[in-house]
């Protein structure tokens, strides 16, 4: 049994993990990583990135159907599904690579196996080799992130109820396809199935889809996904779902109607849980709060040494949220001062076709917190570079605080929206208002002009539309 | 005749004023010198009066809207005037409030009676235009120098609404920029931001402090363990912070220097009871009667009733008034305030009683227009209600002289070598030293002494 001494002893290399441990390193600190999977975490292995790679798959594989309105004869042709899930573990292979070569680059050591809290400075490692104590001199991070969630009482077998993991590793595609969850997750796979000929039906509980994004957006993909032959059903509780021999039957109420979807596989796209079991957070006085790690905005727990940060910390749990309160919990334990995280300043993103982007407050949200607004749209149709792309569905909203013009809150559906995004998460971060963006000259042809056009327009002064 | 109706300067350190309300609509005829809307400034809410005369053609900021100093916020014209190039280029922003756009009214130009040709130019404007101010902040280039203010658009435009002052906060964003949070905690800091907000206080009182308990404590009075704070820390409010900023001007460049003159009340204090026990008249306060004496003094010795002028150090130039206008000191609950009274040199003491009560009352109400609150060429400050013997005022530049004023207090007198009991009060002037010397200001205290001391001399 080994016992090695380390300043920093991070437990989990996701996408929060791995940055605070890089940053630690990069700030002097002796620092370990513990993992029981693969570096990289869900991001990088099961979620973020191999679902853009399947999602850039479904993409081509629309190109091609539209072939013909680029004046492009496509003989023969076949899309295999195999093949697009081989190529997405070879995108997530070469990230998580990428990981191990930063690990190494940054003088971090890897120790593969099952971290756990022994004390407030001691972490054991239980791994292939036998168990390992790692000595923790300044501080232990957590970042073990979650897991898929499921309904009560259904059981996630990964054949015919999968979760997002079993969904980026099955090569083979059913048939059809129940998506229980509008969210991200959701929508992103119905996408793909979709584009390979799936039957695909998407059941949302809340009134709407992309629940978390302004209603105008939810709208506007809800009417999307139909066009393309996806059933969307939102205001739908799942009361049981019962896998039988090839198909699987979803049993829902529909505003009191019950009625029973029949598919060949059920993907289980309900949320996410953190992964905190087995750590010993209990026993050494980390609070939690409705099963997430309850952490200050240094991103420390209640316990003075130990960080958490991540999923596994709730809020939003996305990749981008991860890092940043990595680098929080990686410069707090080298003494320095950083930002808190601005939690009200996250982008949220789908990349779902079209693409889903949003910062800030929703129209209604504005509203409610009191705020006398004006809304600025513009519609990709009215967008030059978006009609020369052949893609113009969607719109770019803008919530503006009327006597400040304070940027409120964006919201944008549409071709490379989460990339279009960040003009006005940039402009958030330097608290410019409707008039900065303005000024600022946006290169023609361009998606980014859909920006500038949405911001005028919220001065009532739009030109191209 | 077309007369612009701007955003007066109401203070030295004023930048931007707020219409608060506009008494008068588009279309009402207006007389020189009606009350046609109230403005809030840093200090406080003052009434402003029209200068021409003609019909209220239009309002270009509306109600809420904050403009910089010196921003035409109205037109005032003869129905005929051709308003357009004005009203077109006025300020492109207009606040909330602003009186809805008129419907699209008739274009054909030439017959329409009271005719607004170019107008549509301003009125096509929909009204989602007006909300964001698109004037440049004035605060980013602060009128009395400076270097930049590191501050974000947003904290900039939230300081211009809420009458912040960005030159007087202390960032917390990145490289101490000033962002909108820093901005808000100031807006919101517990003092009320305008004078008018305060409550009417019943008579001249400053915030009474607790006074405190000189208790001589028993030996073995144990002191018991005292679980409150120590101390608090309160925000400046704005006007509070104005002061704060302003008298350093004074006290740093004005070289200051005073001259303390002991007067006897007797006779004073005789006449003002005799004026008050007469019935239909004005009451008359011994500041009245400082205000009177001192109006007559300023005109007998000019030297005092002057102020320095002009960019150092050539182009100076020492302005001497022919009339004396007196700053009269009101405290209130946030601060103090100088009301003017104009012409107090020519203005009958009963008069003078009269307005002075007025603004006393205007200023705790957050009343006073816009002449009201510049222009003194003297003030002074009293504060003889308050127990105060003696003590010396700085100079409210730019005016180049100041009079403290104490309590008339009874005291033992010596006179032909007998001691009696006579009432007597000590003035302080405080003169700016680059405009006067010594010798003026004490030949205007023994002016000021003497009218007091003979105060039929007020009344003739």
């Amino acid at each position: 049994m080994a016992n090695q001494g380390f300043d920093v002893v991070v437990i989990g290399t996701g996408p929060g993990g791995y940055v605070a441990a890089i940053r630690c390193a990069q700030l002097g600190l002796a620092v370990a990583t513990v993992e029981d999977d693969r570096p990289g975490g869900v991001c990088l292995n099961w979620g973020c990135i191999p679902t853009k790679a399947l999602l850039r798959n479904a993409e081509i594989v629309d190109l091609f159907h539209r072939a013909d309105e680029f004046g492009i004869t496509v003989g023969e042709w076949r899309a295999d599904y195999a093949q697009a899930i081989q190529r997405s573990r070879r995108v997530a292979d070469r990230m998580a690579k990428g990981v191990e070569f930063l690990f190494r680059k940054n003088k971090i050591t890897l120790l593969a196996g099952v971290g756990s809290l022994k004390s407030k400075s001691v972490v054991e490692v239980k791994g292939k080799g036998g168990p390992e104590i790692l000595e923790a001199r300044r501080a232990v991070i957590l970042a073990t992130g979650s897991e898929p969630k499921s309904l009560p009482g259904v059981a996630i077998d990964e054949t015919q109820v999968i979760s997002s993991n079993g969904a980026v590793r099955t090569e083979t595609r059913p048939a059809s396809l129940v998506v229980i969850g509008a969210g991200a997750v959701g929508m992103e796979f119905a996408d793909v199935y979709r584009a390979y000929g799936v039957e695909v039906t998407v059941l949302e509980a809340l009134p709407r889809v992309l629940p978390l994004e302004d209603e105008e957006v939810s709208a506007q993909i809800a009417r999307l996904f139909n066009r393309r032959g996806v059933t969307v059903r939102t205001g739908v509780k799942v009361v049981k779902v019962t896998p039988g021999k090839g198909s699987v039957a979803v049993e829902i109420d529909a505003e009191g109607t019950r009625e029973t979807l029949t598919a060949a596989q059920v993907l289980m796209a309900v949320g996410r849980a953190a992964r905190t079991k087995g750590l010993g957070l209990e026993a050494l006085g980390v609070t939690m709060d409705r099963g997430f790690v309850t952490v200050g905005p240094t991103m420390e727990t209640a316990v003075k040494g130990i960080f958490a940060v991540g999923d596994m910390t709730g809020r939003q749990m996305l990749a981008h949220k991860a890092m940043a309160e990595g680098v929080v919990a990686a410069e707090t334990i080298a003494g320095r001062s950083p930002r808190p995280v601005d939690y009200g300043n996250v982008p949220s993103c789908t990349y779902c076709r079209p693409q889903v982007a949003s910062i800030g407050l929703s129209e209604a949200a504005a509203k409610a917190d009191g705020r006398e607004v004006s809304v600025g749209r513009f519609p990709f149709t009215a967008n030059g570079k978006a009609v020369a792309l052949g893609e113009t569905e969607g719109f770019l909203k803008v919530v503006a605080d009327k006597r400040t013009g304070e940027i409120l809150g964006v919201h944008i559906v549409g071709p490379e929206a989460t990339e279009l995004i960040h003009e006005f998460a940039v402009g958030r971060t330097l608290e410019a208002t409707l008039e900065e963006i303005i000024h600022t000259i946006h290169a023609h042809p361009t998606l980014s002009e859909a920006s500038l056009e949405a911001t005028l327009a919220a001065l009532g002064q739009a030109i191209h539309i | 005749m077309i007369t612009k109706v701007m955003m007066p300067k109401l203070s030295e350190a004023m930048e931007t004023g707020k219409v608060i309300k506009w008494l008068k609509k588009e279309g009402d005829p207006i007389k020189g010198g009606d009350v046609i809307a109230e403005i809030e400034t840093d200090k406080a809410n003052v009434e402003i009066e029209a200068f021409g005369s003609g019909v209220l053609r239009k309002i270009l900021v509306g109600e809420g809207g904050q403009v910089p100093v010196g921003e035409t916020i109205g037109v005032i014209a003869d129905p005929a005037d051709d308003i357009a190039t004005i009203a077109a280029g006025a300020p492109a922003t207009r606040p909330p409030s602003a009186p809805a756009a008129v419907p699209a009214a008739a274009p054909t130009a030439a017959a329409a009676p009271p005719p607004l040709p170019a107008m549509e130019s301003y009125r096509s404007v929909p009204e989602t235009a007006n909300v964001v101010p698109m004037t440049p902040v004035p605060s980013a280039a602060p009128a009395g120098g400076g270097g930049r203010i590191k501050a974000s658009p947003l904290a900039r435009k939230v300081a211009a609404q809420s009458g912040v002052d960005l030159r007087l906060l202390q960032g917390t964003g990145p490289g101490g920029r000033i962002v909108r949070r820093d901005v808000e905690t100031a807006a919101a800091s517990p003092v009320p931001a305008v004078a008018a907000a305060a409550p009417a206080a019943a008579g001249p009182v400053a915030p009474a402090p607790a006074r405190p308990q000189f208790v001589i404590p028993h030996p073995q009075f144990v002191i018991p363990q005292r679980t409150d704070a120590e101390f608090e820390d309160r925000p400046l409010s704005p006007m509070r912070a104005i002061i704060a900023k302003r008298m350093p001007l004074s006290k740093g460049p004005v070289p200051h220097f005073y001259v303390t003159s002991d007067v006897a009340m007797d006779r004073a204090w005789a006449l003002r009871a005799e004026l008050n026990a007469l019935e239909g008249q004005p009451k008359v306060s011994v500041t009245d009667m400082i205000v009177k004496a001192c109006a007559l003094a300023l005109l007998k010795n000019p030297g005092v009733n002057a102020q320095l002028v002009g960019a150092p150090p050539p182009g100076q130039s020492i302005r001497v008034f022919h009339r004396a206008h007196i700053g009269l000191a009101i405290a209130l609950d946030e601060g103090l305030i100088t009301a003017v009274l104009r012409d107090c040199d020519v203005k009958p003491l009963a008069q003078i009683a009269v307005e002075a009560r007025d603004v006393a009352e205007r200023a705790r109400g957050g009343k006073l227009r816009a002449q009201e609150l510049s222009g003194a060429t003297f003030s002074i400050s009293n504060l003889g209600m308050y127990d105060v013997e003696e003590f010396s005022a700085i100079i409210n530049p730019p005016e180049g002289a100041i009079l403290a004023v104490g309590s008339v207090l009874e005291k033992p007198v010596v006179e032909d070598g007998q001691i009696r009991a006579g009432r007597r009060m000590k003035m302080t002037i405080s003169c700016d030293h680059r405009v006067m010397d010594g010798a003026m200001g004490a030949r205007f205290l023994q002016d000021v002494k003497r009218l007091l001391e003979e105060p039929l001399r007020l009344l003739v």
